[in-house]
């Protein structure tokens, strides 16, 4: 059985339908890419995966259990980690606290056992700061720990966005555009960082513009435009495809 | 209820309704130029009322309200010149709180200016006692100054937008901030404009409604609640919504005087703030929809 | 417990201002100076629901008024003429009221300050729950005026019910026993014990504060007010923290109304005023918004000349002009960042060692 199954996603703002009855499965250990033109629908599709938005019809399911009525934050909890294609940072905390918030589903200390001090909350934080040291040392971000998180460059923040989704020790992982606002060497990096992900048993679904990007690395790709799937295969059909040609060069 | 008795009501109602408009209608005009919540726009009406009193005794009636509503104007000018203009992209969190302690700048000037006493200014036409014969109910004539004032404000308002340069500016500036400045329209003027503006039908509404509800140091605050409910329960930033809001609101609330105790009165109104905010945030008129595409 | 170092400046602190109003023969200061701890212990719980959770509340009087009226009016109102109703039996026969004469001599059946201060705890953290799960969903503007709204229905409640005392409030609360010898209480043999006990109460309320905002959930709030979509993706409950945080300041707010009514001997409706509401809101913003310390400094510095009556008749003139100075001038608080972060990290840094 598929990782994530989205069956005929629909979703309308108005009379405007920016996704529409859009289906496809991405199976465990793959890493599968939606493309498509601006305005297909790529990030309304990511947010009604993720549950940030409610769909207007259709299903997602996601490790075999129906996502309807799930609020974002138990989505998450079930192992479906999401970056944001404008980078959202915790303002105010350090890269360090930043990927620290992220093991929040795997640790459990409450309002009372915070509060209270209570004994066992020590090592649970000893372990959750120890983890989130080790992500960042796996990024390259070890010696940025202590700085604002928010104050770092672009390219840091992407990263120190990776090891908060991945602090949640994720099954899938959702990347929203992770190379916009990078240059061709960082594009390079996020791409070996994103197959890295992968061989650590991560799932990966991405939207993304880098054409070059998206071909070197997807194991299959699906075409958007205009809220509706044209094609879908692996990235050398997806090259030979007329519809997908058409829509990218134009007539 | 006797026919007469629900004409008295319904009229009751629809004065304090025209009043609750008009001040939504003031919060509506500096929330569309700026997306602010002015929570001392309460303390307009309660200027225009005392301002007003005051000068009562140099010049006639008429002279006294025109030149009341001139200086309140001029004090919505300098708020907002001295508080607002020259911060930039201050938090809405920074903008609420000061906005209430103008607001409480402005009561406790009050206080020590005219005191605790309760004042008021003199009836329009005929006196307390006179009134008019409405289908059997005796309806005083300053009722019918009000909803007119109200009613002709209104009218001038939208005039004032659809068919004068500024108008159009502030309107342009309402809907899209970056492209009017894009399209050369001083966007700053255009905000101390609209608190003008609201400062004026403020302090206009004030005078008005001080010969029923008299006015004291701090009658704006349950005002400006009032005010708010409306703006809310009509969409805020919708001036026609406003008005219908507001004759809503002054109608059930009149009508539930024969039902609940008068000190209850003002936890109606904010009941129903309430209730409107959890269910309904978006106002009673506009469409779930459009409010979320105006998000995007 | 080395991470509770911390609290020796503090405790220092407290022992110092006694001393030293001993030394200068200034003791009635501290009754002052009791009252102030109070009403920090409210602005203490605010602070996180403002700085830490970024939920502004312009109702919290409301519920340092439910505290406070819930207390004395369970203490003070004769159930006597009930005596043979149920609930009134069930409660004696539980040992919640007390009897005695009441000033004309006549029998006296009230509820015992114990019992009242639990349910009067009770009560707001109840009442906060329901309030909260709708409100705060709401931002922005809308949660600004309908927790005003909150706090205006709960004044008017206290204005209009006569069980409540109407515009004269409650008098003649009793004292509150805590330990045999040890009452809360406002005549001037028991000043010095009740300087402690409010103190205590204070960094009693600190120590947890602070332990909840240095944890796994204190990350979690300083996520939300980060950015509250990230840590919805995150997997932070964001609406449950909220509520929590919310329910967390009322009871804050509710002990300090029940203790503070008990040490003055009555409450009156002006303590559920919105401007009282407005006041903690400028104290916690004074203090830095996300700064415990600075909201206990400012709120004891402020209330505590507040009292004095230093202001005058300005009082609310004087923290209408704070309101408006700060967020003009220095939104992050006057006692800018800079200090209060180095002392915090000497403090973490000898916690690691």
């Amino acid at each position: 059985m598929a990782l994530l199954e989205v069956d005929s996603l629909r979703r309308c703002f108005g009379g405007l339908v920016a996704v529409k009855d859009v289906s496809f499965a991405v199976e465990k250990g793959v890493i599968k890419a939606v493309i498509g033109p601006n305005g297909a629908g790529k990030t309304t599709l990511f947010n009604l995966i993720s549950r940030a938005l409610a769909p207007t019809a259709g299903r997602v399911r996601f490790d075999g259990c129906d996502l309807q009525g799930k609020k974002p934050h138990q989505v998450a909890s079930m192992g479906m980690a999401r970056t944001f294609q404008n980078i959202e940072m915790f303002s105010g905390m350090t890269a360090l606290e930043n990927v620290m918030v992220g093991c929040h589903v795997r640790s459990r200390a409450g309002f009372l056992a915070s509060m209270f001090a209570l004994p066992w909350t020590r090592p649970e934080e000893r372990k959750i700061r120890e983890r989130s040291l080790a992500l960042l040392d796996l990024l390259g971000l070890a010696d940025l720990a202590d700085k604002e998180a928010a104050g770092l460059a672009f390219g840091q923040q992407r990263a120190v966005e990776f090891a908060r989704a991945l602090a949640m020790e994720p099954t899938l992982l959702l990347l929203d555009e992770p190379a916009a606002g990078l240059n061709i060497y960082e594009t390079a990096e996020v791409g070996r960082l994103i197959t890295r992900i992968r061989d650590l048993g991560v799932t990966i679904l991405l939207v993304e513009h880098d054409m070059s990007l998206v071909m070197e690395i997807s194991d299959e790709i699906v075409v958007l435009s205009f809220g509706q799937v044209i094609a879908q295969g692996p990235p050398q059909a997806i090259q030979q495809d007329p519809d997908v040609v058409r829509i990218y060069l134009g007539e | 209820m006797t026919i007469e008795l629900f004409i008295q009501y319904l009229f009751a109602g629809i004065t304090y309704g025209s009043i609750y408009a008009i001040v939504a209608i003031g919060f509506n005009i500096i929330y569309n130029t700026t997306g602010i919540i002015n929570f001392a726009q309460g303390e307009f009406v309660m200027l225009g009322g005392m301002i007003s009193i005051s000068l009562l005794d140099f010049m006639p009636l008429a002279c006294a309200i025109i030149l009341a509503v001139a200086i309140t104007m001029v004090i919505g000018a300098f708020i907002e010149i001295v508080f607002i203009r020259w911060l930039a992209a201050p938090s809405v969190l920074r903008m609420i709180i000061i906005t209430i302690g103008i607001s409480i700048l402005i009561r406790e000037a009050a206080l020590y200016i005219w005191g605790e006493g309760v004042r008021s200014l003199p009836y329009f036409t005929g006196s307390a006692i006179t009134a008019v014969g409405i289908f059997g109910a005796r309806i005083s004539p300053q009722v019918l100054w009000v909803v007119g004032a109200c009613g002709l404000t209104v009218l001038a308002l939208s005039f004032f937008f659809k068919a004068t340069p500024v108008g159009r500016e502030m309107r342009a500036c309402a809907a899209n901030r970056k492209a009017a400045i894009l399209c050369g329209i001083n966007t700053g003027n255009m905000v101390t404009f609209s608190f003008v503006l609201s400062a004026g039908i403020g302090a206009l509404a004030g005078c008005m409604m001080s010969p029923i509800t008299y006015t004291q140091y701090d009658s704006g605050t349950a005002l400006a609640i009032k005010g708010f409910t409306v703006a809310i329960l009509g969409g805020l930033g919708n001036v026609g919504g406003a008005v219908a809001a507001g004759l809503l609101l002054g109608v059930v609330e009149a009508f539930s005087v024969s039902v609940v105790p008068l000190a209850f009165q003002d936890v109606i109104s904010i009941a129903i703030l309430l209730i409107i905010l959890f269910i309904r945030p978006n106002g009673l008129f506009a469409s779930k929809e459009a409010a979320g595409l105006r998000a995007f | 417990m080395r991470r509770l170092l911390f609290l020796i400046p503090l405790v220092l602190a407290i022992a110092a201002v006694h001393l030293l109003c001993a030394w200068t023969g200034t003791l009635y200061y501290l009754t002052q100076m009791t009252m102030s701890a109070y009403y920090s212990l409210l602005v203490i719980g605010l602070c996180v629901v403002m700085g830490y959770a970024g939920q502004i509340s312009l109702g919290h009087a409301g519920f340092f008024a439910i505290g406070g009226y819930l207390a004395a009016a369970f203490t003070t109102r004769n159930l006597a003429g009930l005596q043979d109703a149920l609930p009134v039996r069930m409660l004696d026969a539980a040992g919640l009221l007390v009897s005695g004469r009441d000033v004309y001599g006549g029998a006296q059946l009230v509820v015992t300050p114990w019992a009242a201060c639990v349910a009067a705890v009770l009560a707001a953290a109840l009442i906060a729950l329901l309030i909260g799960i709708p409100v705060l969903k709401l931002k922005g503007h809308y949660l600004a005026m309908a927790t005003l709204g909150f706090g205006i229905i709960i004044y008017k409640i206290a204005l209009a019910v006569p069980y409540f005392g109407g515009a004269d409030g409650i008098s003649e609360v009793p004292p509150f026993n805590l330990l045999p010898g040890l009452a809360i209480t406002g005549g001037s043999a028991n000043r010095i014990a009740n300087y402690y006990i409010a103190w205590t109460l204070v960094l009693l309320g600190v120590t947890l504060l602070w332990n909840l905002i240095h944890s796994r959930v204190g990350r979690a709030l300083r996520a939300i007010h980060g950015s509250e979509r990230a840590a919805d993706s995150i997997g932070v409950d964001t609406a449950r923290y909220k509520l929590y945080t919310f329910m967390l300041s009322a009871v804050f707010a509710a002990l300090a109304g029940v203790f503070l009514t008990h040490y003055n001997g009555g409450i009156g409706p002006s303590e559920a005023g919105v401007m009282k509401s407005v006041r903690y809101v400028a104290i916690v913003a004074v203090g830095g918004m996300a700064h415990i310390w600075g909201a206990l400094v400012m709120g004891t510095l402020l209330n505590f000349l507040s009292l004095r009556g230093v202001f005058g008749t300005y009082d609310d003139a004087v923290f209408g002009a704070i309101l408006i100075l700060i967020m003009l001038f220095a939104p992050e608080g006057i006692l800018q960042t800079g200090i209060m972060d180095r002392l915090r990290r000497l403090v973490s840094r000898r916690e690691e060692d």
